[in-house]
């Protein structure tokens, strides 16, 4: 049966779709802005490591986007399925060992020879990430990050014990050849250009169809499995894809500090401190994990540098780690979003009363009269609205 | 070799009874809740330390000194329920909980941390340092004295779930959190008392713990990662399940170090976890758990 | 009735514990029909419906959709073969805004990698999404979060979004349960309005007045078996629908376990 004959058997012929056009364009005119936003932000990115040329100053940036390519790509999986995983740092480890053990078996030891081992690390991280995600992925919840935290001391434990990682004193990775004064930059630009992958990844999967499965996953598997969406394959494919960039940066990691530790490599700090920067900025939002890792990953290093004591460190970061979510449950970019639309929602209130009911208006404005009352006959089964409205927009 | 065979049996027994005690409250806040808390491990080193401090400075014998860190540790479980985790939103409440609880156990491993050094230190009594012989093999009084002390809490535990009014709340609010609000329990109350007496177990735990192995501040992140796997193993929710599955996997982890290498022994531990939850996603004591899944 | 029966679920059994949900229930649904199931809470209706969209698996019997057997398919199986339902309890993304609801539904049978290409919606899906919301009648409410619909508006996206894949038979599960009387009518016109375009419907329902003016054919279950199928006022008149509704009333029925769990499962 065709739609043309369904919609004519219909009660009515005029189409709304007149008045669906305007927003469309608004985002094309929306779009100009944000590509020349984003051009801005890359050219400030890229200019950085030139005005601010402290090797201090240039190393935490070197980390930080090491971080924000981390807490995107995680983001891209559990942002967008619900699934919260703490375990990608099996993904993390499994790079910056490739590129080490990879380095040693081929005698590349050191120069920038060394940077084309970043995909091959990218590749192992994926890898590691399918039968990883086979696994855990038939699990859901609680029940999901315990096991990707069981496997992931899994990878931790064979770290520490197999002959390949060479145990507990680790392994060294290539020397750098380029000179000392401009030794982070070479790093930077590396993990920039990973950076960029990782979100334009995030980007086009929030945008692909591919991205709608993943959220409509998120709000009720079962319901996305009755629809037709293959829920087993496309939660496997994002949690794949999510690993990609991991394990690549895993492996700028590797060859920036110059030796890797199995307790570094296969590090728990390393997923609480992507999912709280994912949670900070905004978690299912694009720009959000790159904010919060924009955010926290320099304090962390800061604060690192000030306490020369550890356990006050852990005191100061753990009280402000609970302070944020305590304060910003949602994270900085859909509470942001919402209070900008509330405002233009208050702004333009009038406007949106005068654009009427349509043709089926009179039944429905009748039933929301009733909605009330019908809500109660469904029972308490009925997940009520969100308190703030949208939660999640395109982002 | 069969010695050390029956020895890592025997062993594996009693630890996991240790084990299931720091796991029941784990799997009881979570089934109340809906949370993981990822404090527990370190609340139990928590314990741990004020056993050590109470018996240490004040000359109080550990087991005495129960009746102090029990309600110690009430206190504060119920103190982080008040404060955080009555905060948390219905939505992302899993990952919150998550995030929410181990902000609080890195503010406490800094503090212990600050105040006890990065040394480790182990619990000292008479009992702890001597053994008696049994089976052809040595074994410290501490363990035995501890499962004791494990079964007679659990025993506790389950009296208090299960013939108590107060019991029933729970077990009404582990069912179903809006339909006991129906019938007029007050979840709210439920889930912060709930959540001090998950906690206020640790406190025993914590004892039997520090007095079994050597710790410091940085113990915590083995113990809830075993935590963790136990209740999954046993079935999000159900103390019986925790208690079956802690025996299952310390005796197999025993088994594993004396019959093969106690490098992967430990291995062991988890990889039994992700086997059981690919042949039975609902872990191997667990039904209930499927409410939740 | 000379051909076979479009959807037809020959003698399926399923017990959930020692509860007997379904015992040799077999029901057919002949194409271009609207066929009800009705019967007291716990008979069995719902479990009926998963195990024909591979939610739950029969433990015997066998389940046929246009003579293609489908016992043991998955639901998104199910679903791309043409085998469209609905929630009891409505389940929507409530996240997700009522288009991209109604644009899920529209992925159907697109494979993996090739979908991480492409925009989610082409404009003509939009369109065609559009085009459904506007004939159940929410098409102005498309760019509002699913979670802020009324109860109704629920069901009726529910309605919509099955539609997108434009299935053959359309599984509806309470259409009319906690909804007002307009709305009811509203969704019985639409179901009719569908049918005469030649959609198969299949309907469980407690509201019996909906039931006996839409469907063509009754089916009545009662503890688990398929008792009596016929047009609506032979059904009525049946003194055996009357003792399982008394029957099932008077006694705590066994089978309310699994239609328990259905609800459960979307909170």
């Amino acid at each position: 049966m065709k739609v043309t004959a369904l919609v004519q058997g219909g009660r009515q012929a005029r189409s709304p779709a007149a008045d669906m056009e305007e927003p469309w364009q608004q985002e094309r005119r929306a779009r100009g802005a944000w590509a020349a936003g984003v051009a801005a932000l890359l050219a400030i990115a890229i200019a950085f490591p030139w005005v601010f040329t402290n090797p201090t100053t240039t190393s935490i940036g070197v980390f930080t986007l090491i971080y924000m390519a981390a807490a995107t790509a995680w983001n891209s999986f559990a942002g967008y399925s619900g699934y919260i995983p703490l375990g990608h740092a099996v993904f993390f480890g499994s790079g910056a060992y490739t590129l080490v053990i990879a380095a040693q078996d081929l005698h590349i030891r050191g120069g920038y020879t060394v940077f084309a081992l970043v995909p091959l690390a990218g590749a192992v991280a994926v890898a590691v990430a399918v039968p990883f995600g086979l696994v855990a992925l038939r699990t859901r919840r609680h029940t999901f990050v315990v096991i990707t935290i069981a496997i992931f001391f899994i990878f931790q434990l064979m770290a520490f014990n197999l002959g390949i990682t060479q145990g507990s004193s680790g392994i060294p990775a290539p020397t750098p050849t380029w000179p000392a004064a401009t030794f982070n930059d070479r790093f930077y630009y590396v993990a920039l250009a990973i950076l960029v992958v990782a979100a334009a990844f995030s980007w086009g999967i929030r945008r692909s169809r591919f991205g709608l499965q993943l959220l409509a996953i998120r709000d009720d598997e079962d319901r996305a499995l009755s629809l037709g969406v293959r829920v087993s394959r496309v939660k496997l494919t994002a949690f794949a894809l999510s690993a990609l960039p991991v394990g690549m940066v895993g492996a700028v990691w590797a060859y920036f500090i110059g030796q890797v530790y199995p307790q570094f490599a296969f590090d728990p700090l390393f997923d609480i401190s992507v999912a709280l920067m994912a949670f900070l900025g905004g978690l299912g939002t694009v720009s959000g994990p790159l904010l919060g890792a924009l955010i926290l990953e320099p304090l962390q290093q800061y604060f690192t540098l000030q306490f020369s004591s550890n356990a006050l460190y852990l005191v100061v970061y753990g009280a402000l780690f609970l302070v944020v979510i305590l304060l910003l449950p949602r994270g900085i970019i859909p509470t942001v979003r919402d209070r900008v639309a509330s405002w233009r929602e208050r702004r333009s209130g009038s406007t949106a009363l005068a654009s009427g009911p349509d043709a089926a208006g009179g039944v429905l404005s009748s039933e929301m009269a009733g909605g009330g009352v019908a809500g109660a006959a469904g029972g308490g089964a009925v997940s009520p609205p969100g308190p703030s409205g949208p939660a999640v927009r395109r982002g | 070799m069969g010695g050390a065979v029956a020895k890592a049996v025997v062993d594996g027994v009693l630890t996991g009874g240790v084990y299931a005690l720091m796991a029941a409250g784990l799997t009881l806040i979570f089934g109340v809740m809906d949370i993981i808390n990822i404090a527990q491990g370190i609340l139990v080193v928590l314990g741990a330390y004020l056993s050590y401090v109470l018996s240490q400075d004040l000359g109080i014998g550990l087991f005495l000194g129960l009746l102090i860190t029990i309600p110690s540790l009430f206190v504060i479980g119920v103190a982080v329920e008040w404060a955080f985790m009555r905060r948390l939103q219905e939505r992302e409440r899993t990952a919150l909980s998550i995030l929410v609880t181990y902000g609080v156990a890195i503010v406490i491993e800094g503090i212990l941390e600050l105040i006890f050094g990065p040394n480790y230190v182990q619990l000292r009594a008479w009992y702890v340092n001597q053994s008696f012989h049994v089976l052809g093999f040595y074994l410290p009084y501490i363990y035995v004295f501890g499962f004791a002390l494990a079964v007679f809490l659990l025993g506790v535990l389950y009296l208090i779930l299960y013939r108590s009014r107060f019991g029933r709340s729970v077990r009404a609010s582990l069912q179903d959190r809006a339909a006991a609000r129906l019938v007029g329990v007050n979840v709210e109350r439920v889930s912060t008392i709930t959540f001090g007496i998950g906690i206020a177990v640790t406190a025993a735990g914590g004892m039997v713990f520090g007095a079994t192995n050597a710790f410091n501040a940085n113990s915590g992140y083995d113990l809830i990662s075993r935590l963790l796997t136990i209740v999954i193993l046993g079935g999000l929710g159900s103390i019986g399940g925790a208690l079956g599955a802690a025996v299952f996997m310390t005796v197999i982890e025993g088994l594993v170090a004396v019959l093969w290498s106690p490098v992967w022994a430990t291995l062991v531990f988890y990889a039994a976890l992700v086997l059981v939850l690919v042949i039975k996603p609902v872990g191997i004591f667990g039904q209930r758990a499927a409410r939740a899944q | 009735m000379s051909s076979a029966p479009l959807l037809l679920v020959d003698s399926a059994c399923k017990a959930f514990g020692g509860v007997q949900a379904l015992s040799e229930c077999s029901v057919g649904v002949e194409e271009g029909t609207i066929a009800g199931l009705i019967g007291p809470n716990g008979s069995g209706k719902t479990t009926l419906f998963n195990v024909a969209t591979g939610y739950e698996r029969v433990d015997r019997g066998e389940i046929y959709f246009s003579g293609r057997r489908i016992t043991r398919a998955s639901p998104d199986r199910v679903f791309a073969l043409g085998l469209g339902r609905t929630f009891q309890l409505t389940r929507i993304f409530s996240r997700l805004s009522v288009m991209e609801n109604m644009l899920v539904a529209s992925q159907a049978g697109r494979r993996g990698l090739r979908s991480l290409c492409t925009r989610a919606g082409s404009p003509g899906e939009r369109r065609r999404a559009l085009e459904l919301l506007e004939f159940v009648g929410i098409a102005r409410l498309a760019s509002k979060p699913a979670g802020s619909l009324s109860y109704g508006q629920r069901k009726l996206l529910e309605l919509a979004y099955v539609l997108v894949a434009d299935p053959a038979v359309i599984l509806l599960d309470e259409p009319a349960g906690g909804v007002n009387p307009s709305l009811i009518n509203h969704i019985a016109d639409r179901i009719r309005e569908l049918n005469r375009q030649g959609k198969t419907f299949f309907v469980v329902e407690h509201n019996m007045e909906f039931v006996m003016s839409l469907c063509h054919q009754v089916t009545v279950m009662h503890q688990g078996t398929a008792i009596l199928t016929g047009p609506p006022s032979t059904v009525r008149s049946d003194p055996r629908v009357l003792d399982a509704y008394l029957g099932g009333a008077l006694e705590e029925d066994p089978g309310d376990g699994p239609e328990g769990q259905d609800g459960a499962g979307s909170l």
